[in-house]
């Protein structure tokens, strides 16, 4: 089945995408993607804060102690001409460019307006096909209201969009009070995609030492509940392409994630566990489940079941709250049927 | 190669690197002061694929020791490879003998050497030429350059000379002087090196290289028929050498236009008085000799260059025969020699002239010799005119010493401090900063700016405290129409940056200015208040010279343009703005520029930041409208407290205030022997924050104790009585112990030692429940809490201390003894001063260090103030640093000499047995232990001994009396770093394993040469990028551990403090308890790991749980059935290596500039950290001794 995809502008061999993740590092891995059937790449995040924090602990912990001693100038070598900050990853996206002939799509995370608009510029020089911006972000100021949060969004979304000629999708997160209209200002701003969603690191308490740990487990298959619900709203009222992103790890997953009106289909976990070598197996199953049940192209199967086609439209609004809630006979699952 | 500029700003060293490395194609190296940086530009060089004259880059070596880079060079010459090598002080002494031989056996070779002070009563890592003196009987060629440019130049003669003459040349500056000074030359471009370096000498050197294609043998062994005669056919070569110099002299005269001679006269040709002198002190000279003239007089300078071949005939060519007095300045000590070396030349060449003719008869000037400039001290004008008014005295003094007051044997000229003849067209500048605050870098930055950008030339030196943490740096720089040639300080600046406003209190940083200077000053202090804020010292000052003052509060505009504590370029900024050195618009764009290229490569966000600097600066800088009178009524506070020791309050107090050079001769010891403690008297307040105690939330582990680098978190258990007149902030709370019931408890900072580092803060168990993020100890400012803790930590000092029979082996119990090394220079966060802390508290009433060269020597034994200090019993640790390369075997004398000691104590209390009772000799000979009860126990007796001894006058008793504390077991512990452990000394220390003597050995291991700035050891990690490993070290560390434990008879243990303090504790008692040679090895974590050292511990930690520093200890005599002679205290790997090496700039170096090779090198490191801990466990399975059979 011809199962090519329009996705950001970009022609894709199919809808199922590599996600961000830190397979992108290794280059080897990166041939076995394109050999496997991956039709298009997705780099893990530039995070400006971490070149930011990287530059000002250097400045603290390397440079404060230059220049202090009789016997020593510095205490580290200075050869190659290498930088700090964005150069390694820019780097990384002209190498992966160089290894496969597959699209390559930059991912952002910036925190400034200059670094946001300079980094993309930069990744966009480097050879990037397409940039995500990557908005990861944590509101703790009470004062700050959510018409704020999202007006510096499609701030954000404005600016890289207006700064590059590729074309740009926002990967944002579930927490927001009125996605729809969300959606619809980052595309009014520029945005031709959209990714659903990222998934916030949710740290985990050490109740003996009193600490927080940082921890990073990988998604799961219920996780793609949120995304099918999401995308099915959003791609009935939304001219964007959507992406989904997060709990997709079978073949099944991915028709499902197309069926509710996902452009693309991306997946990392899965990856991780199973190596790029999973990526055929999937993309396999796809190919064949659209076969076996008589699809005559991918267009039919996207968005079938969203908000304005599929046939019970309630079972994604609030009514099915209600149902499911009824429904409830109170047995533990275990002990039924 | 790419075309250089035709100006160019470097200092001495790169000067002199760029055409060593152009000419060479093997170069061995190993790093001392001040050489390093040369061959640190070889390695980078080489790194980064530069290549040499001939189009091939230079295959780079470091070597083990100088003595090891002599060696390699030796070879690298026989088999035919055009060499050079760089060196200093003792390291050139280590090559001597490989020195001798290539002179003998004609190797063309330069050594180029900068030049240092040899170690005598004291080490010194500043210039003189008490090194290359020590060299001149060798057959070298000397060859001396006294400035920047001429270092390059000579560099370039020496190397053509070698091979033209096949003579090796040594290639030799002033350390520091010229060594350290930037200053802005003609670079040679490499057409000028190819007409120099002619291709067939290179050719006839290549076909002397031993080959098995044409062979010869060289080295052979002579007998007395013919050594002497074969030793003579050399003369023509030596001969040839100032004919050679002097022909390469004129042809780089025609090249360059620079002129050179062997002996080169400056001054008035019919000159009656003349001073010879060699290196950077004959620019002085010079300038003296040149206004002296103007004013009348007949001086001149005679400069040596070519110093060995010394011509006889060039020198008395170059000498105006009407000189009617000579004064020959050595920068050497030559004790009991008729003169020092120059002088006894220069006598001898005169006397030798005359006899041939060279010189007439009636030239027969009065010769005198005098020193000066030891250790870079200053060599100013005004000392040179000092000695040319001796000159013109009817006898002038011989053997005399300039520039400093000799008031013992009366040796010294008097010089008028006050002449300056610098002229006014010279901006003269001079910067008080710390050097964490960046002053240094931004003024090499503004001499390259307008060296390199103005047709101004530029000079800048740099003077740095000796302390790590806190130190102080003082920039001088000139800049002026015409080359600079004053090789001293800025006697009288023009402009002077007080960086630091703490420095008003001080020292007298206005001393320097001249009147109407402009002074610039950092402070908090607005326009309106920074006057009356000023001490009155420094008021009087700026009334009096009529100096104009600007202020600015630096630290403000760097927090606000995100630069935190880096004040650097807005200090530069704001002297562009108010010296007129360059238009101020120009000068911003050219900072502007000059950041972009510093700081490009530390990434954008810096330089946008630095420009955010720059742009507010100019808004926050305000000049001061100065009253007419002094009224502040604040006085500066004395240097030192009033209750300080004589010494400290005479000499100490003086060398802290930066006057040591007003301190005459009587003022030292004769032998270098100084007093302990003196740090104590040093209130340097470094520290922004402190810790502060929460007594109830405190466990009292103590373990903020232990991990302090500098002994400013103490805890002590007292009697609750204690507490009657405590200071009303005084902190105590019950002490939690079984057995001491009833007594108090206290952690007490000492606020004004604390330099801030956090590691009490971060080890610190003890977490409010309710509010985890507050400890037992967290940061508070230190301002505020200043006066009533310092008053706390008075009164803590003075409550009781434990008794020493009580100590445990357990981190707890030996942290309420005091530290007997205490707020030493050392690193804020020190990886290292935790053991030796650790150390005096265990053993200090009865240790011997010895020490080898290195940070432990430094933070250890640098005056002004050193830091081991002696308990309430006026006994401490009795510490030396004899070398770097041979502590061990230094160690290992002083335990012979104490075992000798005891055995003829106990020699004599046999012989006199029953005259002393045989109970008490009995006791005294069978009580010689090393444990604390012992000790103690064995000096009561020695107290009862002495009491019986008392009044006896036979000989015997008279020989006991001396030797009877020997009867008490002295401890020696052998310290030092991996660049003595593992390199250079490890020779000695291998030898020292394998004596079965009663010493300790401590490494501290960095796994650099830290103190040097980071040069490679073979202690230094796999993967890990360092100097002279810049792309990576490809092999693992060596493990000295593993190596010490196959000897099989030592006691070795390897502990991390920061990942298992009790391992430390137990093993340092289990060293210190075995009766043989024990060596522990010790992490140590180190700035020059490239994080912060707040995260030491963590570090340490990591480096345990990944299986790359596995603990262990390992007791030989742990032979009981079922024993295990090697104990594992840390297990196979819970993290990946990546987790730890991902934290250290050191690895990340390599992640940045070539990730496919640092992948690949810690791919293999952490397949080598598996392996070898696995290796670890098999050992001591096999080592295993089996449990008895069962009996039944």
């Amino acid at each position: 089945m011809d199962l090519t995809t329009d996705y950001l502008g970009l022609r894709l061999k199919n809808p199922l995408l590599p996600g961000a993740s830190p397979l992108v590092d290794d280059l080897d891995a990166v041939r076995r993607l394109e050999d496997a059937g991956a039709p298009a790449l997705v780099m893990h995040s530039l995070f400006e804060e971490q070149i930011t924090l990287e530059e000002a602990a250097e400045m603290a912990d390397v440079d404060a102690h230059e220049y202090s001693f009789a016997e020593a100038a510095t205490y580290l070598p200075t050869a190659g001409d290498f930088t700090l900050g964005p150069d390694r990853y820019l780097d990384q996206i002209g190498r992966i460019k160089r290894a496969v002939d597959i699209p390559v799509i930059a991912s952002l995370n910036g925190t400034t307006p200059g670094g946001w608009t300079g980094y993309a510029q930069l990744m966009e020089e480097a050879g990037a096909d397409a940039l995500e911006i990557n908005v990861y972000f944590l509101p703790t100021d009470p004062a700050e209201t959510s018409a704020d949060v999202e007006a510096r969004l499609v701030d954000v979304v404005r600016r890289v969009s207006g700064a590059v000629s590729i074309p740009v999708a926002a990967k944002l997160s579930p927490f927001f009070s009125a996605l729809p209209n969300l959606a619809r200002q980052l595309h009014d701003a520029g945005a031709r995609g959209l990714v659903l969603f990222n998934r916030f690191y949710q740290p985990d308490l050490d109740p003996e030492e009193l600490q927080v740990k940082p921890t990073l487990e990988l998604s799961d298959a219920y996780e793609l509940r949120l995304r099918l619900r999401w995308l099915a709203i959003l791609s009935a009222c939304n001219p964007a392409d959507l992406s989904a992103s997060g709990g997709v790890h079978t073949g099944l997953d991915a028709v499902k994630a197309v069926m509710a009106g996902a452009t693309t289909v991306q997946m990392v976990s899965a990856l991780l566990r199973q190596g790029p070598g999973h990526f055929a197996e999937v993309l396999g199953f796809f190919n064949r489940w659209l076969e076996e049940h008589e699809y005559e192209s991918l267009a039919q199967l996207r968005g079938s079941l969203n908000l304005s086609t599929c046939p019970d439209p309630a079972a994604f609004e609030r009514a099915n709250y209600l149902k499911v809630l009824q429904s409830w006979d109170g047995r533990p699952t275990s002990a039924k049927g | 190669m790419i075309p250089r500029p035709r100006r160019v700003t470097v200092d001495g060293n790169e000067a002199t690197a760029a055409v060593a490395y152009a000419l060479a194609e093997t170069i061995a190296i190993y790093p001392i002061t001040p050489s390093s940086p040369m061959a640190e530009s070889c390695d980078e060089w080489s790194a980064k694929g530069r290549k040499n004259l001939w189009g091939t880059v230079p295959r780079i070596m470091e070597m083990q020791s100088e003595a090891g880079a002599a060696g390699a060079v030796h070879g690298m010459l026989q088999a035919g490879s055009l060499s050079t090598t760089f060196t200093a002080s003792q390291g050139l002494l280590l090559m001597i003998p490989n020195l001798y031989k290539i002179a003998g056996e004609l190797h063309p070779f330069v050594i180029h050497v900068a030049a240092r002070t040899l170690a005598t009563h004291a080490l010194s890592i500043f210039g003189d030429h008490s090194d290359v003196m020590a060299c001149r009987q060798i057959g070298l060629a000397m060859l001396c350059s006294a400035t920047v440019q001429e270092a390059q130049d000579m560099a370039a003669i020496a190397h053509a000379a070698t091979l033209r003459s096949r003579i090796p040349f040594m290639h030799f500056f002033d350390g520091f002087r010229t060594s350290h000074e930037v200053g802005k030359i003609g670079p040679l471009g490499d057409d000028v090196l190819r007409a120099l370096v002619r291709e067939e000498d290179v050719a006839a050197f290549r076909s002397r290289a031993l080959t098995p294609d044409a062979p010869v043998i060289r080295g052979t062994a002579q007998n007395p028929d013919t050594f002497f005669q074969a030793r003579e056919a050399c003369n023509p070569f030596y001969a040839a050498v100032p004919g050679v110099v002097d022909d390469l002299f004129a042809e780089f005269a025609a090249l360059t236009g620079r002129v050179y001679r062997p002996f080169e006269y400056e001054g008035d040709p019919a000159a009656e008085q003349v001073i010879v002198i060699m290196g950077s002190g004959a620019e002085a000279v010079a300038e003296c000799s040149a206004r002296l003239n103007n004013e009348g007089a007949k001086t001149g300078v005679l400069k040596v260059r070519l110093f060995r071949p010394w011509s006889v005939a060039a020198f008395a060519g170059a000498l105006p025969d009407t000189v009617r007095s000579i004064a020959v300045l050595d920068r050497t000590k030559e004790p009991g020699a008729v003169g020092e070396p120059l002088y006894q030349d220069v006598v001898t060449a005169l006397a030798e002239a005359r006899c041939c003719g060279l010189l007439p008869r009636s030239c027969d000037p009065v010769v005198v010799g005098g020193r000066y400039g030891l250790s870079s001290k200053e060599f100013t004008p005004a000392m040179a005119r000092g000695v040319f008014e001796e000159l013109r005295s009817e006898v002038p003094r011989n053997h005399f010493t300039v520039g400093i007051v000799d008031d013992v044997s009366g040796a010294s000229l008097p010089w008028d401090r006050s002449w300056d003849i610098e002229p006014d067209d010279v901006t003269r500048a001079v910067f008080f900063g710390l050097g964490s605050d960046g002053t240094v870098g931004a003024n090499k930055n503004t001499i390259k700016i307008i060296g390199e950008e103005t047709d101004n030339f530029a000079q800048g030196y740099f003077v740095y405290d000796s302390k790590k943490a806190g130190a102080v740096t003082i920039s001088h720089l000139r800049f002026g129409p015409r080359p600079i040639r004053s090789t001293y300080l800025v006697g009288r600046a023009n402009f002077v940056g007080v960086h630091q406003w703490e420095f008003f209190d001080r020292m007298d940083v206005l001393d320097v200015a001249a009147p109407g200077a402009v002074v610039l000053v950092n402070s908090v202090h607005g326009p309106e208040t920074v006057w009356a804020a000023l001490p009155r010292e420094a008021q009087e000052m700026i009334v009096a010279r009529k100096l104009k003052l600007f202020t600015i509060d630096a630290y403000r505009v760097a927090r606000e343009s995100g630069m935190g504590g880096r004040i650097n370029t807005i200090m530069q900024t704001c002297f562009f703005a108010i010296s007129g050195v360059l238009p101020r618009e120009e000068a911003i764009a050219q900072i502007k520029k000059a950041i972009e290229k510093t700081y490009a490569r530390k990434g954008s966000g810096v330089v946008q930041k630095n420009f955010a600097a720059v742009d507010a600066t100019l808004a926050a800088l305000h000049e001061v409208v100065v009253p007419e009178v002094a009224d502040s009524p604040r006085r500066r506070p004395p240097v030192v407290p009033g209750e300080a020791p004589d010494l400290v309050r005479r000499v100490t107090a003086l060398m802290l205030a930066g006057q040591g050079d007003m301190l005459p001769v009587s003022a030292f010891p004769v032998d270098g022997s100084w007093p302990l403690g003196t740090t104590k008297w040093e209130k340097r307040n470094l520290a922004q924050e402190i810790p502060v105690w929460d007594a109830g939330l405190c466990i009292q582990c103590n373990k903020c104790v232990l991990v302090c680098p500098h002994a400013a978190v103490r805890a002590k258990f007292y009697d609750k009585s204690g507490l009657s007149a405590a200071p009303e902030t005084f902190k105590a709370v019950d002490f939690r112990s079984a057995t001491a019931k009833g007594m108090s408890y206290t952690i007490q900072i000492a606020p004004e030692d604390c330099t801030g580092c956090t590691l009490c803060v971060q080890v610190c168990p003890a977490k409010d429940k309710a509010n985890p993020r507050h400890k037992a100890l967290d940061m508070a400012p230190q301002l505020p809490l200043r006066d009533a803790e310092r008053a706390n930590y008075e009164f803590f000092l003075g409550l009781p201390e434990p008794d020493r029979q009580t100590m445990k082996a357990e981190v707890k119990a030996t942290q309420f003894f005091r530290p007997l090394i205490e707020y030493s220079g050392a690193c804020a966060g020190c990886g290292e001063t935790p053991y030796l802390k650790l150390l005096t508290q265990m053993f200090g009433d009865r240790l011997l260090i010895a020490n080898a060269t290195g940070c432990s020597s430094i933070y250890g034994g640098n005056l002004p103030t050193t830091p081991y200090t002696t308990g309430g019993d006026g006994r401490g640790p009795a510490w030396s640093n004899s070398l770097f390369e041979d502590n061990a075997e230094y160690g290992l004398g002083m335990r012979i000499a104490l075992d000798k000691h005891h055995e003829q104590a106990c020699e004599l209390l046999r012989g006199m047995g029953a005259d002393l009772g045989d109970d008490l000799v009995t006791a005294l000979i069978g009580g010689y232990a090393g444990d604390g009860a012992s000790i103690v126990a064995q000096r009561e007796r020695v107290i009862a001994l002495r009491e019986k001894l008392q009044g006896r006058t036979d000989e015997a008793a008279r020989r006991l009396a001396l030797l009877a504390d020997y009867l008490v077991k002295k401890s020696v512990w052998i310290v030092g770093g991996d660049g003595w452990a593992y390199d250079i000394g490890f020779g000695g220390l291998d030898h020292v394993l394998w004596s079965g003597c009663d010493v300790n050995i401590l490494v501290m291991d960095t796994e650099v040469y830290s103190n040097t700035g980071g040069q490679s050891s073979k202690a230094t990690p796999l993967g890990a990028s360092a100097k002279f490993a810049v792309s990576g070290k490809e092999l693992p560390k060596k493990d000295l551990a593993l190596y010490a434990m196959m000897n099989g008879t030592a006691y070795v243990a390897r502990v991390a403090f920061g990942a298992k303090d009790s391992q430390t504790v137990q093993a340092f008692a289990e060293a210190e308890d075995f009766p043989g040679v024990s060596l522990v090895v010790a992490y140590s974590h180190c700035i020059a790991h490239g994080y912060g050292m707040h995260h030491g511990l963590e570090q340490q930690k990591l480096a345990v749980e990944s299986a790359y520093w596995p603990l262990f200890r390992f007791n030989p005599r742990r032979t009981a059935p079922g024993d295990e002679p090697l104990k594992l205290d840390s297990g196979a790997a819970k993290v990946p290596l990546s987790k730890y090496l991902a934290n250290e700039m050191r690895y990340r170096i390599l992640e940045r500039s070539d990730p496919d090779h640092a992948k690949m090198l810690q791919e293999a490191a952490q397949r080598h950290v598996t392996g070898h801990f696995a290796e670890y466990e098999r050992l001591r399975d096999a080592m295993r001794v089996p449990p008895e059979p069962s009996t039944n």
